[in-house]
């Protein structure tokens, strides 16, 4: 797949500069009027001059208008939503003026493609980094020049969906407890020493036929962090997540509820609750204990 | 190097809407709310021609009507929804015979644009 959308770029690239396409109006002071009127701009100059900036209004392609089948950008952007990259956000966009315009002129862009670059991991999700330079003429005189690059992205999952935990036969008395709202803390039978996380083995003796105990669930903030990147399936960020040292000496690891990162401190009291994400899954959680 | 005054813009469903109108934007997701919800945004939000034309006005406000602006160059960041506030800061800096001015707008979501601007000054 990547080497079709690289092939049909360089393809794109090589056709060069797309026919000029000529703008629906001349330059005009209607059109100025409202663009300063909505943008809140009282530069004097204008409706005069046109504001350098407008230079990209006067050739939109306006509520029914379709694109040019040589215009790279629409023939680029169809390639990377057939990849599934169907998302668009705009990144950058840089332009030049040589010189203002008046009204009465009568304006045609070019446009053509300058790179694709991907695919990147981004934010946003995988994409790819789509640049295009397009020249507005007055006649033959290039006016004004625009580099603008786009992301087109594959959208991540819905939100909704979690991380699921790795359930193995060391972990799944755990989550089996949880399910039951049950906090369940491994015991070696044997030399009575408790561990967590769940493995197969005591590290204290070798014994290696565990069992457990229920733990009430009570304990301090041992450590912590914040959350703010990156994004996480379902969750607003940034979140805390704590490192609980529970009474019986264990430490486990969760998301601090209602505690803002600002005010979380070392040696907290918390106690367990637990989120129910679905019927097969329920997570333990923190919550502060007033 | 010279601090430009600050320029703080009420992005109000009416600001969103008429600029994107303005600037012959006819997105959905400039003023249909329903539309952008459904596309996984929080509200309409601004778009990238009012954003720069926005950039310009906020250095020309400064620069007076004698100066000419050459070059806008913008970096996207968090979307600036209806109903937030874009606030604009920027320091000038002269470079040759023109002066770039750095240019940032910011949003609750942090940084909107980031950016500079030249112009000639008179």
């Amino acid at each position: 797949m990547t080497g079709s959308i690289e092939a049909e770029a360089a393809r794109l690239r090589q056709l060069g500069e797309s026919r000029p396409r000529p703008a629906r109006d001349p330059v005009n002071e209607p059109m100025i009027n409202n663009w300063t009127e909505a943008l809140g701009d009282r530069n004097p100059v204008y409706p005069e001059l046109a504001p350098p900036a407008m230079v990209q209004v006067w050739t939109m392609y306006g509520l029914n208008g379709v694109r040019d089948a040589d215009d790279p950008l629409g023939a680029m952007t169809k390639v990377l939503d057939d990849a599934g990259f169907t998302s668009v956000v705009a990144t950058n966009c840089e332009q030049t003026y040589h010189r203002y315009l008046k009204p009465g002129e009568r304006l045609a862009v070019t446009t053509r493609l300058s790179d694709v670059v991907g695919p990147k991991r981004t934010a946003l999700g995988e994409g790819w980094f789509v640049t295009t330079l397009s020249t507005w003429y007055v006649g033959d005189e290039p006016v004004a020049e625009m580099m603008f690059r786009v992301l087109k992205f594959a959208p991540p999952e819905p939100t909704g969906s979690v991380i699921r935990p790795l359930v193995n036969q060391d972990t799944e008395f755990f989550w089996a407890g949880t399910a039951e709202r049950e906090l369940r803390i491994q015991r070696c039978p044997d030399c009575r020493a408790l561990r967590h996380p769940p493995g197969p083995f005591c590290p204290r003796c070798g014994s290696a036929t565990p069992d457990y105990v229920v733990s009430p669930g009570r304990g301090e903030v041992f450590s912590y962090v914040v959350h703010h990147h990156p994004p996480v399936p379902g969750k607003r960020l940034p979140i805390v997540i704590a490192l609980v040292e529970l009474e019986e000496g264990v430490r486990m690891l969760g998301e601090l509820l209602d505690v803002s990162p600002d005010d979380v401190r070392i040696g907290q009291p918390v106690t367990v609750d637990w989120s129910r994400v679905d019927s097969d899954l329920t997570l333990p959680v923190w919550r502060a204990v007033p | 190097m010279t601090r430009l005054p600050e320029l703080a813009i009420d992005t109000t469903a009416t600001f969103v809407v008429s600029t994107a109108l303005a600037t012959r934007d006819f997105q959905d997701v400039h003023h249909d709310r329903d539309a952008a919800v459904a596309r996984g945004s929080r509200d309409i939000f601004l778009n990238i021609l009012t954003t720069t034309g926005l950039v310009q006005r906020f250095v020309t406000d400064w620069a007076g009507p004698r100066a000419l602006v050459r070059n806008v160059s913008v970096r996207l960041g968090v979307p600036c929804y209806a109903g937030d506030t874009l606030v604009f800061t920027g320091t000038a800096k002269p470079d040759g015979q023109d002066t770039v001015v750095d240019v940032v707008g910011k949003c609750s979501l942090g940084d909107h644009v980031t950016g500079t601007v030249r112009v000639s000054l008179p």
